[in-house]
């Protein structure tokens, strides 16, 4: 403990007090008591919730939802690897298991000397500079052997951070294709100097005629959205702006607010003066904990330079500020109505709709929520117009896209192009030569086979929110889409009962399958329970979750095949390991404590191919009865 | 033509759902006239031939279990699981909530009245499983009736709609799960 | 039929008043839809998914959508049916429901949509979750292994009965129903027989305690005539084999 038990009042007190003692700020306090406790105690969540003025149970549910919260002891050093597929790829799983063994530590187990917790977490979106990891919620990147030895050292030194050597942090912004939104040079304020010149109703003129649509993946028509806001009811009213970014490998919206910051801000400032708001937050991923300092001087110097704030830029009553709110590790923050309930302070699982944010969002008010880059480009059609803006892009899509692309190819990194890209443009780009297939929008999003790399992306035909994540020939397709069933059912908030229990159900049956224990009958159940799931769930994550499984069984269904037993049917659990434990207890090992498996060859076989992530030899195929 | 030949077994179960059948009564003449009985603890026949119809009650909790029921799978053409038991585990899968060194702890080792206590391990006596479960976890199933027992009605409205190849249709006091 | 905004569900029209959803106004024009967390007293809540209906085309929770003029909204229909068996077939793996041995039996309104929509077996693995029971309380048993989730004893302690005695804890597969206490025992509560709490549960998670198996099999709430006749089982007064207090 970093903190003596006789100060733990005093320390929760003080970062109460500094947090306005408002309950909205429960998730933000959260926060800081465990950077200084390592972990929230029962004491110190009453602590918290005395303060607060909020029942015990309100502050134990937000700790207990988000998953960089913890309510047991952790290590004082805390160290996550990032586990989406394209860390995998690179071998994280291999240096996880090496910096463990460094530390001496199991996995998600605090050391005995209390010092260090070595775990996984969901995507970082580090994708395009993986293996990455978390450490105490700052981001580390390009792991590798030197690294972890070097991490490991200083980790039982105790050294802090910020003697760790800088490079280890560094995080790149790998712009590999810039076109309107990232090539050209916007002059601070410019767009705030167009709305003053030619007012709200202009703007919001030039936005429906730039046709843009929000680029967070849903592709809801922006000028519709910011107009329902402005009409509906309501003194008070909010921007947001969605910088959750949580789809496994998504990172544009990192660049953005590393790079694009001000162009940001601009255009939710530009929401404020259409809409009518004058507070606007920042809902920025926990995992990008690290632009928080940055970003709040670049606010501080908005408001010196009169772009933030009161009066701004000398225009009386034009007052608007932004406030940046940290997550806490929950995808389904990134769903616009648990964002919201997050930003509350609550834990985030998502609301009723309708009523719709626009109409009730923050503290039940009128809301503007909008992704990172479409506050971006916002900005940009506000200062050159929405004629140009729509001068890109196809007839129901205009403009540009952000793409993040990752994976097996030799340039990943930031692309931006015009709406309409085929896949196949995009993948010589990035220098991908030998894709057997893509995960496009994220696990989330459609998994796309080479018969389909002429399909365009945009809104009409492949949308996206920006993931682009390439699988090149000697990938086993199958890890991905085990990759991402364990995501959902990490992440899925547990409210509904066809997500809460699809994802654990979808999982369990694509890990029977991947480790060769499945056959025919249970891809029918995979099937059944997509579409209950699709069909089912209250919000857009389960809805979406059996997507990569549905998607490639289609597009890819050798790569299912290949790993089923001839049989039509294959127990749901491994009979002999079932009476493991009798054995152990009655000491017995006769043949009769024993039930024999007609197919442990083969189930030995798949495991040994799953390891290895290569394709099948001729006579593993016949071993295995698979069709040519 | 000749008679659909029907085997019958009791795994994790207590026999309830045979004496179920049994409560057919009467209508167990009009059975005979369309099956044969197998193996089955009606006939006391112990080893099962190739059947049409395998109907089994009670959940898998044992090797034996599991033994018997991959030879009623393989021998029967159409294999049914009747009764809480064999679909869900039933009461018996209430031991799931323990471990099974609890179970086999409070079995022989703590229990009152042992003497020499210990945990059985002779050969014949089968080995349990760390859980029990319900039959469509081991091998495939075609059709299910639910009850705990099913009701002699349900039973025989399930084997008239099956044997006639009707579409099963209980009616509503006929489902039950318990 | 008089005037005022009309949809329909299978074909048939509903009438309803402005705010209403669409249960309720089905409810109210005496059409069935199943259900399990909603319950007419308390605002909707929508996770159980068990009142999904089609509405001009779209897959929604009849509970929470607001029914508007027009609509063409779909209900027993086979497709629905077999989504509806579905997630009743989930909610069956996920907990510990041992019908024969629940004194709530007969009388459960869980059992009662499930042989409604015609579910005979889940065909998916059981998780056989270990949870407690929870038997503190001098007048209510909790069996944790039956809850389902619903919140409905959650907001009605909460929004009822001021006590907020019960919550819901964690997230995904790992959420469950807790007790609001430092030793999460509802014996330590404040929690009364006579609480709005304690006449909600759809399902015999939350027991009175020395009353087990009240009417013989045969004459139980749910024994003669399905959910969509008998109603919710939070409806029905105590006296009649339901929840509900005089
Ligand atoms: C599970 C889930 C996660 C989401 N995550 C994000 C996210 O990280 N960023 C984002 O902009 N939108 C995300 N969305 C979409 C938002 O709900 C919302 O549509 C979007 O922020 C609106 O902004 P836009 O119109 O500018 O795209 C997510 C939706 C769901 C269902
Ligand atoms: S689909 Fe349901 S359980 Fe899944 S995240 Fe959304 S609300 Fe939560
Ligand atoms: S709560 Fe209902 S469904 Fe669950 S065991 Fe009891 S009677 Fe069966
Ligand atoms: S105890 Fe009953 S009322 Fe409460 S959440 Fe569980 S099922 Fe619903
Ligand atoms: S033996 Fe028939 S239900 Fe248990
Ligand atoms: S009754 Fe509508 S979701 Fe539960």
């Amino acid at each position: 403990m970093l903190v003596e038990p006789g100060t733990l009042g005093q320390t929760v007190e003080e970062i109460v007090q500094r947090h306005g003692s408002l309950p909205t700020r429960l998730l933000q306090i959260l926060r800081e008591v465990q950077d200084s406790l390592t972990w929230l105690s029962p004491e110190a969540m009453d602590v918290v919730a005395k303060a607060l003025g909020l029942s015990p149970d309100k502050v134990c549910r937000v700790a207990e939802f988000y998953s960089f919260l913890y309510t047991t002891p952790r290590g004082s050093y805390d160290i996550l690897f990032s586990d989406n597929i394209t860390d995998r790829m690179l071998g994280s799983r291999q240096l996880l298991r090496y910096l463990c063994d460094k530390l001496g530590v199991g996995i998600g187990q605090p050391r005995a000397d209390g010092r260090v917790t070595v775990g996984v977490t969901s995507c970082t979106g580090m994708c395009d500079q993986g293996p990455a990891a978390l450490v105490n919620g700052y981001a580390l990147t390009a792991l590798d052997k030197p690294r972890l030895d070097r991490i490991a050292s200083l980790v039982n030194q105790l050294a802090p951070l910020s003697e760790w050597p800088p490079e280890y942090f560094e995080v790149t912004t790998n712009i590999r294709r810039a076109d309107i939104l990232l090539g050209r040079h916007f002059a601070d304020g410019a767009a705030l100097r167009a709305v003053l010149k030619r007012g709200p109703e202009a703007m919001l003129e030039e936005l429906v005629k730039s046709g843009l649509r929000g680029q967070g993946g849903a592709g809801f028509k922006l000028a519709l959205k910011w107009i329902s806001c402005r009409d509906a009811p309501g003194a008070v009213k909010y921007v947001v702006c969605n910088a959750d970014e949580g789809e496994p490998g998504t990172f544009k919206d990192r660049v953005l607010m590393q790079e694009y910051a001000d162009l940001v801000f601009e255009g939710m400032t530009l929401c404020g003066r259409v809409i009518g708001a004058r507070q606007g937050f920042v809902y920025l991923r926990g995992e990008y904990r690290y632009l928080l300092e940055p970003l709040t001087v670049t606010l501080q110097r908005r408001r010196e330079i009169g772009l933030l704030g009161k009066n701004i830029l000398g225009e009386p009553g034009f007052d608007f500020d932004i406030d940046i709110h940290l997550g806490a590790g929950a995808y389904v923050c990134g769903e616009e109505s648990a964002l919201i309930e997050s930003l509350e302070g609550k834990h985030g699982v998502p609301r009723i709709r309708p009523p719709f944010p626009t109409t009730h969002g923050y503290l039940n008010q009128p809301t503007v929520v909008n992704n990172v880059e479409t506050f971006a480009v916002t900005a940009k059609i506000a200062a050159e117009g929405g004629a140009w803006f729509a001068s890109r892009g196809t007839l129901e899509s205009k403009g540009t896209k952000l793409l993040s692309v990752s994976g097996d190819c030799e340039r990943p990194g930031i692309y931006e192009y015009p709406f309409g890209v085929t896949v196949r443009r995009v993948l010589e780009d990035c220098g991908a030569r030998d894709a057997q297939g893509i995960q496009m929008a994220g696990p989330a999003g459609h998994t796309i086979s080479p018969k389909q790399y002429d399909r365009r992306i945009c809104f009409d035909d492949l949308s996206t929110g920006g993931s682009f994540m390439v699988f090149a020939k000697h990938r086993d397709i199958l890890d991905g889409m085990r990759n991402f069933a364990h995501f959902f059912v990490h992440e899925s908030c547990g409210f509904c009962t066809p997500c809460r229990v699809g994802t654990s159900l979808l999982c369990d049956l694509v890990d029977k399958v991947h480790t060769g224990h499945g056959a025919r009958a249970d891809l029918d159940e995979m099937r059944r329970l997509g579409r209950i799931m699709k069909a089912g769930s209250h919000c857009g994550l389960g809805q979406t979750a059996p997507n990569s499984v549905l998607d490639s069984l289609d597009q890819f269904p050798e790569a299912w095949m290949r790993r089923l037993r001839s049989t039509s049917y294959e127990p749901a659990f491994d009979l002999d390991a079932s009476l493991g434990e009798a054995r152990r207890l009655s000491g017995r090992d006769d043949p009769g404590a024993h039930l024999p498996d007609e197919y442990s060859d083969m189930v030995r076989l798949a495991g040994l191919l799953a390891e290895r992530e290569a394709p099948l030899s001729d006579d593993e195929r016949n071993l295995l009865g698979v069709m040519p | 033509m000749s008679k659909l030949k029907v085997a019958t077994c009791s795994l994790a179960g207590c026999f309830g759902c045979h004496m179920s059948i049994l409560d057919l009564d009467e209508r167990l003449f009009t059975l005979v006239d369309l099956v044969e009985f197998d193996r089955s603890p009606i006939t006391d026949i112990k080893q099962i031939g190739v059947c049409d119809v395998g109907i089994i009650e009670g959940g898998v909790c044992n090797a034996e279990n599991v033994h018997v029921l991959r030879e009623f799978r393989s021998h029967c053409n159409i294999l049914i699981s009747m009764g809480a038991c064999a679909i869900t585990g039933g009461v018996p899968a209430m031991r799931n909530r323990f471990t099974l060194k609890e179970c086999l702890d409070e079995s022989y080792i703590s229990g009152m009245g042992l003497l020499d206590a210990q945990i059985p391990n002779d050969p014949e006596i089968p080995l349990l499983l760390s859980k029990v479960h319900p039959l469509h976890e081991v091998v495939k199933i075609d059709y299910f009736l639910p009850g705990c027992p099913p009701s002699a009605d349900a039973i025989w409205t399930f084997l008239t709609q099956l044997l006639s190849g009707q579409p099963i249709a209980l009616s509503y006091t006929q489902l039950h799960y318990d | 039929m008089n005037g005022g905004p009309l949809f329909t569900i299978d074909d048939h029209p509903v009438l309803f008043q402005d705010g209403q959803t669409i249960m309720e106004a089905a409810r109210a024009a005496g059409v069935y839809i199943p259900h399990l967390c909603f319950n007419p007293e308390f605002a909707p809540h929508g996770s159980c998914r068990v009142c999904l209906v089609k509405v001009n085309g779209r897959t929604q929770a009849s509970c929470t959508t607001p029914a508007m003029a027009g609509q063409v909204v779909q209900s027993e229909t086979e497709e629905l049916r077999d989504i509806r068996r579905g997630i009743l077939e989930m909610m069956f793996v996920e907990g510990n429901h041992v019908c024969p041995a629940c004194e709530k039996s007969g009388a459960c309104q869980l059992q009662a949509v499930a042989y409604y929509v015609g579910m005979l077996a889940s065909p998916f693995t059981y998780f056989y979750p270990r949870r407690a029971l929870d038997a503190s309380h001098p007048d209510v048993v909790i069996d944790f292994n039956r809850c389902i989730l619903c919140e409905l004893c959650v907001r009605a302690s909460r929004d009822i009965d001021g006590k907020n005695v019960f919550a819901v804890q964690n997230r995904g597969i790992q959420a469950h129903l807790v007790i609001n206490t430092p030793s999460g025992k509802l014996g330590a509560t404040t929690f009364s027989i006579t609480d709005k709490a304690a006449q909600v549960c759809p399902t015999g998670a939350m027991m009175i305690k020395n009353q087990g198996y009240g009417s013989p099999i045969g004459s139980r709430l749910y024994d003669q005539e399905s959910v969509k006749i008998v109603g919710d089982v939070a409806q029905v007064p105590e006296s009649e084999g339901g929840r509900r207090h005089e």
